[in-house]
Formats: structure tokens, C-alpha cells, sequence
């Protein structure tokens, strides 16, 4: 039996990795918050819990976002792909695969933040999205053609992740492995996820 | 963090009438800051309305030649817009070197502007801090304040404001637009922001219930060159030392014909220099005029006891960036 909305809690669905779930909510509960207790994904961690390191990065709509800040009651609909939802062992994501053959971890907690925050920043890249490390010139020619990634680029826009074990360097090359294959729009981040009832 | 209701704005009329209904609601937008500073306690809404979805999503020419940029558009989304990169760079520059490339997917135009201080006391609620508790006393002006205000501070707040995309609209001249209880107004950029005196708690002219609704840009000057400049503790995500947001356009001999000037991370506001630009207008636009002016700027800076740095690295910042643009070649006529 699904519970009746309170006047601090609310019944919404959430397409996560292309099934749907209906979810009763506290208001206070984000959507990392769901996602492990709710939803058992436990792929997206809690870090820092404030926006600060990156480990809870999922996509919503198609969009790299810290899942722990965003309250799931105003995201009632919203389409979220997961680390869980990009591959599995059998079928490891082009990036997850450049992470397994460049040891780019340690210890692992950062890393479905970084791989899932990687898929979306390569897709940002792919349509023409500039960066901090886009010198001036270029941003304002504004082509809108697919940015060039070199490690100042990979670097600066993969900054919002932390890794603890400083395990950047792998990082940046898995990154560089799968540029050329990942983003516009043939990836898994970015195709159509289908309702389907739970 | 407090329990609290919930409802989705259906207008932004609905959204202004709800609010006057709901003393202690707050408006939801990214919620970037906002969720941040209600599971720190110190924001304690009771009420939230979701304004997320209104349609004010939309980046459109005026008739001037100007932009309007909706409240909802996400700071990714305005950097990356072509109009913006080509004719507004400072503000693509200043969104760009902002929070990390997660947080700009969800931070919005309004949003950033209304982003609270990052002072640590603020965000301790076990600290005195007059912004967060009216009377209670500022922590900051006597405790760890090398990241702190240099200029306009009171001896009740020294905290920063932390946008970047802020010291890019002052320095622009844009103008906010606010929907509220009583009426429609428009505020220039540069004065939305207020200086703490002796009410800290209040950032903005922002009165009870008003709601951002957009955020004009007129059209760039002409032959107008522009960036923004940030110093900062490391290369990337992290909030400024000290930033400055420049336009400068010259006249065929070199003289200064056009400048704006606005510093970030040095006060309670974005810092427009006008007694630097009226020093730079009509002068000779090299490096030594620069430095002049940009110290006759900061000669009514007051640093605190461990922030004296930032008054020559803002200089170097103002100073680095203005000889930049005055030597940047004319884009090609209709670039």
C-alpha cells in the first residue's frame, strides 16, 4: 500500500536507469538520499553530502548533477541514470572499462562519482560547452562545434570531483581513452529512457 | 534539518502569492546553496516553493540589441550560449570559472544572484555571526578573516559575496527584474547587492516576497573588448580572492572611450570602480593609467588583519586584466 501524502512527505515517481519507482518521500530527503534507501543503488556515495566532492554525481536528464542536493520532492517525473544504470560487470561502460585498464582508483569511493561525472562532462564537451580552460578567443568565435579536450580541458572540468587517494592522473587518462567515443548522444548516457512500471 | 511543506509555483504570479501567504517560506530554484545552508540549519523555511519549473527558461534578443535572460536558465546554459560567448565573454568567463561543472547544471541566473556568503562563521551555527542572528555579533572581524572583505565592510559584517556572475552583470550594466507583492520593478545589477552597515542579514534590495524574474543585459558598447579575471587558492572550483570583471572600448587613438570596472570576492557586493573609470575615461589607455587608477579605487580599502593581500592582488588582477583588453586586436567588423 502506497502512503497517503503528509504535509512533510509526498508520493512522486522517479525513472531511474529506465524503471520507473513510486516512492513515498519525507520533503527533506534527497535524491542520493532515495537512490541508497529507498531504491537500493548504493553506486552513488555520500561524500561530503554538501556539494563539494562529487561521489553522489548522477545524471538527471541527461545532465551530470550532485544528487545530494537536490530535494526528490521537487524532482517528482525526473529521468536519473545512475553509475548502476551506465554498465555492468558484463557489460562495463566504454568508461568504466578505461578506469579497470588504467587503475585509475584507489580505494574506490570517489569513483562512480568520477565515471558518471566523466560521461556527463564528455557529452557537454561533444555539444561545444566551454570551459574555464577555453581561452578567450575560442569562447568567443562560440562555433558551438565539439570542444577539444586536452588534460588542462579533462582537468578543469572534471574538477568538481575529489579524489582522496589522488588518483587524478589515471583519472585524466581513462578520460583520454574514451573522449573520441563517448557523448554525442550515441552513449548510454544520453539515450531515451523508457517508463516502465515498477 | 527542519520538516517543511512543499508546492510547485504553477506562474510566477502564483508563486509571489503563495509566498505572501507563507511567512516563513523561501523560494526553490537549483537549490545549490539553498539545500546546502537548510541541512547546515541555517536556513529554516517552512514552507518551499518549488520555483524550478516556471517558464523562465528562455535567453532572448531585445529590441535594443541586448539579451534577457530568464531566472530558471542554468548557469551552464547561459556560459555556453552562443549570443553570450560572443558578445557578453566576461559573464560566460565569470559563469566558467564559478562552482564545478555539476553544480553550474543546476545552479540558476536568479539563483546565483541570491547565493549567501561563504563566511565559515555564517555557516556555524555554534559562532555569533550578525548576518545569520541580527545582534549577535560578528566572529569574522576579529577571527580567521584572510578571506574577507577589504572594502565597504561595517563593524557588524565582513563577509564577501560569492558570485562571480554577479561582478560580470554589475560591470555590464545589467538590470534585474523582480515580480512581487507590489508590482513589477527593475534594479541596475550593480545596486541590487547592498553593503552590510548595520544590517548585515539583509545581501540584496530584494523587498519581502519579490521574486527574480529575469536579468536584462543592454548591448555591449560598441568595439567594446571584455573578461573577467579570478585569483584564487587553487586553478579550479574554489571562491575568489579576488576577481575583476572588466568592458573597455577605446577610440582610434587609444584613448579610453568606454570602461567598466567591477571587483569580486572584496566586498559584501560586486565593488563597481567608478572613481576608477572616471579616472580612466578619456586617458590613455596603458598600463601606468591602469595601475593609477586602480589605486586611487582601493585607497578607501580597509583590510582586516589578515587579509592586507588582497588589496595589491586585486590592483594586480585590475590592472593585468584592463592591459590585456587594451591590447587585444578589433574583432573583425560584424565578428
Amino acid at each position: 500500500m502506497i502512503p497517503q501524502r503528509t504535509a512533510t512527505s509526498s508520493t512522486l515517481t522517479l525513472h531511474v536507469n529506465d524503471t520507473a519507482h513510486t516512492v513515498t518521500v519525507d520533503h527533506r530527503a534527497t535524491l542520493l538520499d532515495v537512490l541508497r534507501e529507498q531504491l537500493d543503488l548504493t553506486g552513488s556515495k555520500k561524500g561530503c553530502d554538501h556539494g563539494q566532492c562529487g561521489a553522489c554525481t548522477v545524471l538527471l536528464e541527461g545532465r551530470r548533477a550532485n544528487s545530494c542536493l537536490l530535494l526528490a520532492v521537487a524532482h517528482d517525473g525526473a529521468h536519473l541514470t545512475t553509475v548502476e544504470g551506465l554498465g555492468d560487470e558484463e557489460r562495463p561502460h566504454p568508461l568504466q572499462q578505461a578506469f579497470h585498464e588504467r587503475d585509475a582508483f584507489q580505494c574506490g569511493y570517489c569513483t562512480p562519482g568520477q565515471i558518471v561525472s566523466g560521461v556527463g562532462m564528455l557529452c557537454e564537451a561533444a555539444e561545444g560547452h566551454p570551459s574555464h580552460a577555453t581561452r578567450r578567443e575560442e569562447l568567443q568565435r562560440a562555433t558551438g562545434a565539439p570542444a577539444e579536450l586536452d588534460r588542462d580541458e579533462i582537468r578543469e572540468r572534471m574538477s568538481g570531483n575529489l579524489c582522496r587517494c589522488g588518483a587524478y592522473p589515471h583519472i585524466v587518462e581513462a578520460i583520454e581513452d574514451v573522449r573520441e567515443h563517448v557523448g554525442g548522444g550515441t552513449d548510454h548516457a544520453s539515450r531515451r529512457t523508457e517508463e516502465v512500471t515498477a | 534539518m527542519k520538516p517543511f511543506t512543499f508546492e510547485r509555483a504553477t506562474s510566477p504570479e502564483q508563486a509571489v502569492s503563495a509566498f505572501a501567504a507563507q511567512p516563513h517560506a523561501r523560494f526553490l530554484a537549483g537549490g545549490t546553496n539553498l539545500v546546502d545552508l537548510m541541512k547546515l540549519g541555517v536556513e529554516t523555511p517552512a514552507h518551499l516553493i518549488d520555483v524550478s519549473k516556471l517558464p523562465l527558461n528562455d535567453i532572448e534578443p531585445t529590441p535594443e540589441g541586448g539579451l534577457r535572460v530568464g531566472a530558471n536558465v542554468r548557469n551552464s546554459d547561459l556560459a555556453a550560449h552562443t549570443a553570450v560567448c560572443r558578445d557578453y565573454p566576461a559573464l560566460a568567463q565569470a559563469l566558467l570559472s564559478g562552482a564545478s561543472g555539476q553544480l553550474r547544471n543546476l545552479a540558476t541566473t536568479g539563483g546565483n544572484l541570491l547565493q549567501r556568503t561563504r563566511c565559515p562563521y555564517f555557516q556555524d551555527l555554534t559562532a555569533p555571526c550578525n548576518k545569520r542572528e541580527p545582534g549577535a555579533g560578528c566572529s569574522a572581524r576579529e577571527g580567521v578573516n584572510r578571506d574577507m572583505a577589504v572594502l565597504g565592510h561595517s563593524e557588524h559584517c565582513v563577509a564577501t559575496h560569492p558570485s562571480d556572475m554577479a561582478v560580470a552583470l554589475a560591470a555590464y550594466d545589467a538590470e534585474v527584474e523582480l515580480l512581487g507583492p507590489e508590482g513589477d520593478r527593475t534594479v541596475p545589477a550593480a545596486d541590487f547587492h547592498r553593503l552590510p552597515g548595520d544590517s548585515p542579514e539583509r545581501d540584496t534590495v530584494l523587498r519581502p516576497g519579490e521574486l527574480i524574474s529575469h536579468v536584462t543585459l543592454p548591448p555591449p558598447p560598441p568595439g567594446a573588448r571584455a573578461a573577467y579575471r579570478k585569483a584564487r587558492d587553487r586553478a579550479s572550483y574554489a571562491f575568489a580572492l579576488a576577481s575583476a570583471a572588466a568592458v573597455l572600448a577605446l577610440d582610434g587613438d587609444g584613448t579610453v572611450r568606454h570602461a567598466a570596472l567591477a571587483f569580486g570576492g572584496v566586498a559584501h557586493r560586486p565593488w563597481r570602480a567608478r572613481t576608477a573609470e572616471e579616472m580612466l575615461i578619456g586617458s590613455r589607455a596603458d598600463a601606468e593609467t591602469f595601475a593609477r587608477a586602480a589605486d586611487a579605487e582601493l585607497a578607501v580599502a580597509r583590510p582586516l588583519s589578515d587579509n592586507a593581500f588582497k588589496v595589491p592582488l586585486a590592483r594586480n588582477v585590475a590592472v593585468h586584466l584592463l592591459t590585456t583588453l587594451a591590447e587585444t586586436p578589433d574583432r573583425p567588423a560584424g565578428s
